[in-house]
């Protein structure tokens, strides 16, 4: 009993001071932004590591996740009649939810795993003691960058993956089970709204992405500087990034949907 | 910054009542360096001793539990970061594991810390970092990545990496671990050169009694968490306190323990006998 006690009390005392690092961690990613965006060569070349890399992955899960909402959809609303809105159905559900949350999701487990084994690397060969000793601190140029890349690729890989979603519904449900190619397209248009839905979509991504970075960064700048502790980082930041996402989208959506119902 | 001009300060490195513990296991307890300016200083103690703790301490990477240590005068211990870098500006440190940055070249490895901190034009730049690489020996290796290089080869890149900016002070982590005769016998000309033509103050640290002696002009031998002995190399040969005697002769058996510490062996096999 005594024993579960204490067990408790350190874990949530460690918990509490991983916390405490995080916050700290955050704060000093935040400070050192302007300078990374006073050098945007190596943001670039963390777009390119964290962006145009996952792409591939969110092409085809995009178009995946498009065509079973038109199967699904058109299933649904052809007991109806009204397999007309199929438009509306994928655009909405893309748009609002399933892009952004499912391109965190992917993102979360291709970049933000390489960026924890990337930084947890760097720390176990020593390198980011280097960069301390040679009076070169990390935050502005190893961290930072691959922060603010993260959240500038987050939002455009969402609206590619709801792009392709979008177009797997119109090869579903048009070319595939004959609904009016006309009205897919009409009803798309005129549901989805640029301020209430396209907009809201971008904002909740950009916060994913910060979310997702921040955690890769964080796992893998205060990991156990081993083989084992990296992988274990990876691990968690998977998992972690996963359900900061979720919670996220839950709290986003809550605020932005909230009133309308 | 005001305290800084203090050039005839005999000891650039004062190291006082130094305790640091790893959890609950004391790495140091009660340590005192003098590591005077412009010489070759060896700190030498069996692996494990905690001599790689000590350059992360002296360069403010770690905080000691207690004690004192002061680097021309000023206190590394209270330091906030920005006087930390100000200070490392001055300092190199050659890691046991080169660490290198992996994503660069050769060429690039040494040039980062003069890119950083120089502002330099390129063809000066590379005139420099050239220099350094040929002092090494690794001229030719330049376009390499860090990640084709053999061990020792990396060594030697990190350290033309770590006098790229020529430091006051450089700290060497096992500078000798892994190098041929050859490359052995440059790297001790080099550091040797290095701290006669720059008056640098090095701090070299290894396990490698026989290979330290050969360039320190001072040594100190340290095991469990104390200084067990001091002087020059002549006098730490023919000391007659027995640890010290038993370190230097490379002897198993002996007041000195070669093991972690453990439980009994007996015990720790068979388990314990309850009575
Ligand atoms: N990150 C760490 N966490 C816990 N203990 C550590 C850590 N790093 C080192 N130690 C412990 O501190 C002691 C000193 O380590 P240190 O690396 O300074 O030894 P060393 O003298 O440099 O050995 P070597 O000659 O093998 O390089 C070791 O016994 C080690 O177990
Ligand atoms: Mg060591």
């Amino acid at each position: 009993m005594i024993e579960a006690l204490v067990r408790l009390g350190a874990g949530s005392l460690g918990a509490t001071a991983t916390t405490g690092r995080a916050g700290m961690f955050l704060w000093r990613l935040l400070a050192q932004l302007p300078a990374s965006v006073r050098r945007p060569g190596g943001v670039v070349r963390q777009l390119y590591n964290l962006g145009v890399l996952s792409l591939i992955i969110i092409l085809v899960s995009g178009l995946f996740v498009g065509m079973v909402l038109g199967l699904q959809g058109y299933n649904t609303l052809v007991d109806f009649g009204a397999e007309g809105s199929l438009g509306t159905l994928v655009g909405l559900s893309l748009v609002r939810e399933l892009g952004p949350v499912m391109s965190a999701l992917l993102f979360a487990g291709r970049a933000g795993s390489a960026l924890t084994a990337e930084i947890g690397l760097m720390k176990a060969t020593e390198q980011l003691s280097a960069l301390e000793m040679m009076a070169v601190d990390p935050f502005p140029r190893v961290l930072a960058p691959r922060w603010l890349a993260g959240f500038i690729a987050m939002p455009l890989l969402a609206v590619v993956f709801s792009a392709v979603g979008i177009l797997g519904g119109y090869l579903v449900g048009v070319e595939l089970l004959g609904v009016d190619a006309g009205s897919y397209w009409t009803n798309l248009r005129t549901s989805v709204d640029f301020y209430d839905d396209l907009l809201n979509g971008v904002i909740k991504s950009v916060v994913f992405g910060a979310v997702v970075c921040w955690v890769a960064l964080f796992q893998g700048y205060d990991c156990v500087p081993t083989a084992e502790g990296v992988g274990r980082a990876t691990t968690r930041t998977v998992v972690m990034a996963s359900l900061g996402v979720l919670g996220f989208d839950f709290l986003l959506t809550a605020l932005m949907y909230g009133e309308v119902g | 910054m005001v305290a800084k001009q203090t050039p005839d300060m005999a000891n650039h490195i004062e190291v006082r009542g130094l305790r640091y513990l790893r959890g609950r296991r004391v790495i140091f307890d009660g340590v005192d360096l003098d590591i005077p300016r412009g010489r070759i200083t060896a700190v030498m103690g069996p692996s494990g001793s905690g001599k790689t703790t000590l350059l992360k301490l002296i360069s403010g990477q770690l905080r000691p539990a207690a004690g004192s240590i002061r680097v021309d005068g000023q206190e590394v211990v209270r330091m906030d970061r920005q006087a930390l870098y100000r200070l490392r500006r001055s300092m190199g440190m050659l890691f046991q594991s080169g660490a290198l940055l992996t994503d660069l070249d050769v060429f690039d490895n040494v040039a980062y810390p003069v890119r950083e901190h120089a502002n330099l034009p390129e063809p000066m730049v590379r005139s420099l970092v050239l220099m350094k690489l040929e002092a090494v020996g690794l001229r030719g290796a330049r376009e390499l990545m860090s990640s084709e290089l053999s061990g020792g080869m990396a060594r030697r890149v990190a350290l033309a990496r770590a006098i790229a900016l020529d430091p006051s002070i450089v700290l060497y982590d096992e500078p000798f671990t892994g190098q041929d005769p050859i490359s052995m016998g440059i790297l001790m000309r080099l550091i040797q050169s290095l701290n006669r033509t720059l008056n640098l103050t090095s701090l070299l640290v290894s396990h490698d009694i026989k290979e330290a002696c050969r360039i320190a002009h001072y040594g100190y031998v340290i095991a469990d968490g104390q200084v067990i002995g001091q002087g020059s190399p002549e006098e730490l040969r023919h000391s007659t306190e027995p640890r010290l005697e038993q370190f230097l002769r490379g002897e198993p058996d002996g007041p000195v323990q070669f093991h972690y510490p453990a439980a009994e062996y007996a015990e720790d096999l068979l388990g314990p006998i309850d009575d």
